[in-house]
């Protein structure tokens, strides 16, 4: 038997307005309201809403048919702002007790790297949003960009989390196949899920390729794949962003139709089930440990973390973040800190990635800026503004002023 | 197959950009192994200190000379000026205005090309089109326009109407036009109606390595960070937006030097600004630069700022980055088409400008990594893929 174990990342950043030094201290205000409410309510119409439904009917239509979603605080809180309606059928999905909903930083950070205090805090805000929306305490945990490695896993056994999601990386896995559980290192009981790379983006990344040798690619096609592990492992991890369907594959390319053929086409084999993540770490045991003492990521050929920290603008953006951490933290104000998680979202980091800029790849396709010395230079500025609120706010406890430059 | 060309500038005498692009073609296509013959104004006589250079360009470009006092990017005004201070038996050679001038050259450039062989007529920007169009009519082989800069370009919007006319006709003339950048192609169709179709890009190249780029020339400014300027100080580059950038800049930098390289004819009015906005301590007046000069200017500069009003190219921003500094480049200019690791600025948004030098001489991270990739990215320019590009040019107007 093969468990199916789709896992969709639902994630929205607050993304910031242009901001340069000449407002450094005189604009309060960071966000770029007018674009992130177009942004949402682009994506809610041709992706949110019409992928939701589909899923909703597919699993009225097929019992047996299960999927999970990790959504980001910064996303559900701009649902709330500008398209409630989406949260409205996310909860519709839930009640069907098909769906799994996984835990994550409330901001989608990469706060794991550079505080555990922060991060745990971040991951206890998404957990009582999730049991505050659809009355549930996630088991499962997944990491920004499917960021991970030992510590990680260590650290979030000890939170009580069940599983925890992975990129199935060839470096990491080396002979080892991604459609087994594994049992990360110096850990007990925490099971490790890992993303099957190559099934995940031929739907993902692949769909539309018109120069890929197995474009178009048919429910048939796919399923012809995916049975081929029937005896070579126990589940098919298929992991990938949610705006896969109708925002990054257009409705044009046929994804939707792909998709509402997909789990009937699984079926068809009499050994596939689909499970949720919780569902295939409470039926199997861990065929082997894992060892993944560096860290890996689901992004780019490198699976690693370098779209978001591998130059030094985002080093130097990163750390000087951090580092008022505690500051802000003791303002005890909590706009202030609310505004400093928001730019802990790793959104801000990846737009500063230099890497393939030249060849002007996927990198540009989501990036609000021309380049990505602007985005730094922006996001910089505002971290500087932040500093004179924050020395404002603190000037009565006396606590010295941080430097940025 | 062998080019007839007709210029006027050739290496080392030239003030703008265009005698190096015609130097550097010429260069290139020799290497694709195309003879060119190379019709220039003049042979300066004050050549002769660097004149084994120039023998070194007579490898691949025959040279013929026209006499003349042609000086491109020349205004009829400063045409005037050269040709008053001329002396008398002197000024009997010479047309009394710049299209009289104009004209003789086409003359004179005729009787030459009578005695030579070609395939294929190569003219660049409005001086030599008629000549071109001459040549075309006697031989009836295929007439290529390279443009270079639009009359529109080098008067900031304000043209001379018989030198755009001329412009006009040769564009309209030749049987295929090459511009140099996107930017100046559109500015071609829009300006001059030609038929978008005989139309091709060829954005220019510079020399892949030189001993000039590693001179290692340090800035006298230890404890200052160093902006250029480097170009004509006319209102095609955007002299006056570079000061009022560095009068921000300064408020955020007041140790700032900026470096100002170059002359023309707004030159007194930018050192008027700079005094009279008390940026005197900041400002570092060089002068026009040449040679190695150049080269040592980029290597001690930390950022260059290139806010052209309109620049149909700007091939001074790829020898910035071959020199290892990294560029701040108007996004009215052709180069911001082919460079993507640089600033990029709208000319007028001199606060935009300036948020972008005051971050990039504040954080080491920005400048670092910008000059990092600069680096990397400039390794990607030569003179070869342009002149192939001129070459499968002249291949398919053969064909037409």
């Amino acid at each position: 038997m093969v468990d199916i174990c789709f896992y969709f990342q639902v994630h929205q950043p607050f993304r910031m307005k242009k901001y340069s030094i000449f407002q450094i201290g005189n604009d309060e205000k960071y966000f770029d309201s007018t674009k992130n409410q177009e942004i949402m309510q682009k994506v809610t119409k041709k992706c949110y809403l019409p992928t939701n439904k589909l899923m909703l009917e597919l699993l009225r239509k097929h019992p047996e048919f299960k999927i999970a979603y990790s959504i980001s605080g910064t996303a559900i809180d701009q649902f709330e702002k500008y398209s409630p309606e989406v949260l409205d059928t996310f909860k519709e999905l839930a009640k069907t007790k098909q769906v799994e909903f996984l835990d994550e930083t409330y901001h989608h950070s990469l706060s794991f790297l550079y505080s555990k205090k922060e991060f745990y805090d971040q991951v206890e805000m998404h957990t009582q949003k999730m049991q505050k929306l659809f009355g549930v305490k996630p088991k499962v945990f997944r990491n920004t960009e499917l960021i991970y490695n030992n510590e990680l896993a260590e650290y979030v056994e000890k939170m009580g989390y069940k599983g925890i999601l992975a990129e199935g990386a060839d470096h990491v896995l080396g002979w080892k196949s991604p459609n087994f559980l594994y049992q990360p290192r110096n850990t007990k009981k925490i099971k490790l899920l890992l993303k099957n790379y190559k099934l995940s983006d031929d739907i993902a990344f692949r769909f539309s390729d018109k120069s890929w040798p197995e474009h178009p690619l048919t429910t048939k096609k796919f399923g012809g794949w995916l049975n081929k592990v029937n005896g070579n492992g126990i589940c098919v991890n298929l992991f990938m962003d949610y705006e896969t369907f109708g925002e990054h594959q257009w409705s044009d390319t046929g994804i939707f139709k792909f998709m509402k053929g997909l789990p009937a086409e699984l079926l068809k084999h009499p050994d596939n089930q689909f499970k949720t993540p919780l569902e295939v770490v409470n039926s199997h045991e861990a065929v082997d440990e894992l060892h993944v003492p560096h860290t890996v990521s689901w992004a780019d050929t490198e699976r690693d973390v370098s779209a978001w920290l591998g130059n030094k603008m985002q080093q130097a953006a990163i750390s000087r973040l951090y580092a008022i951490e505690e500051e802000v933290k003791q303002s005890e104000d909590k706009k202030l800190l609310e505004t400093w998680r928001r730019l802990t979202t790793s959104d801000h980091f990846y737009y500063m990635c230099t890497k393939w800029f030249s060849d002007g790849d996927v990198h540009k396709y989501f990036n609000p800026y021309e380049t990505p010395y602007d985005s730094f230079i922006n996001f910089m500025n505002i971290l500087n503004d932040m500093l004179i609120r924050l020395k404002t706010s603190n000037s009565q406890t006396g606590i010295e002023k941080a430097k940025v430059y | 197959m062998e080019i007839l060309m007709f210029g006027w500038e050739f290496p080392p005498m030239k003030s703008g950009g265009l005698g190096t692009a015609c130097y550097d073609l010429c260069k290139g296509l020799f290497k694709q192994g195309t003879k060119v013959t190379f019709v220039v104004p003049r042979l300066p006589k004050t050549i002769k200190s660097n004149f084994v250079k120039l023998l070194g360009a007579n490898q691949y470009a025959k040279l013929t000379e026209v006499d003349s006092i042609l000086t491109p990017y020349m205004t009829s005004n400063q045409y005037l000026d050269v040709y008053d201070n001329l002396d008398v038996a002197t000024k009997q050679n010479y047309g009394k205005n710049l299209l009289a001038e104009v004209k003789r050259y086409t003359q004179a450039a005729i009787k030459i090309t009578e005695n030579e062989n070609f395939d294929i007529i190569h003219v660049h920007d409005w001086m030599t089109y008629e000549a071109g169009q001459i040549a075309k009519e006697k031989s009836g082989k295929s007439l290529v326009a390279h443009i270079h800069a639009t009359e529109f370009d080098r008067t900031g919007g304000n043209p001379n109407m018989e030198i755009s006319h001329k412009e006009y006709l040769g564009l309209n003339a030749a049987d295929m036009i090459i511009a140099n950048s996107e930017y100046t192609k559109d500015n071609v169709i829009k300006n001059y109606k030609v038929d978008a179709d005989k139309l091709r890009v060829v954005h220019w190249g510079i020399a892949e390595d030189s001993p000039s780029y590693h001179l290692n020339a340090e800035s006298p400014f230890k404890d200052s960070k160093v902006v250029l300027f480097l170009g004509r100080v006319t209102i095609q580059k955007g002299p006056d937006y570079f000061v009022d950038m560095a009068e921000k800049v300064k408020k955020y930098v007041p140790n700032v030097k900026f470096v100002f390289a170059g002359d023309g004819d707004m030159f007194p009015k930018i050192v008027d600004q700079v005094m009279e906005r008390d940026l005197a301590e900041n400002f570092v007046f060089t002068g026009f630069l040449r040679g190695e000069d150049v080269h040592k200017a980029f290597q001690m500069a930390d950022l260059y700022a290139m806010p052209s009003v309109s620049e149909p190219f700007g091939l001074v921003a790829l020898e910035s980055i071959k020199n290892g500094t990294p560029v701040l480049l108007s996004k009215q200019s052709g180069v911001a088409e082919v460079l993507t690791n640089a600033f990029k600025v709208n000319f007028w948004d001199v606060d935009e400008m300036a948020n972008k030098i005051v971050s990039f001489l504040n954080h080491p991270a920005l400048s670092h990594d910008l000059k990092a990739n600069t680096i990397e990215e400039a390794k990607g320019f030569n003179l070869d893929d342009p002149a192939k590009k001129c070459l499968d040019c002249y291949d398919e107007v053969k064909k037409w």
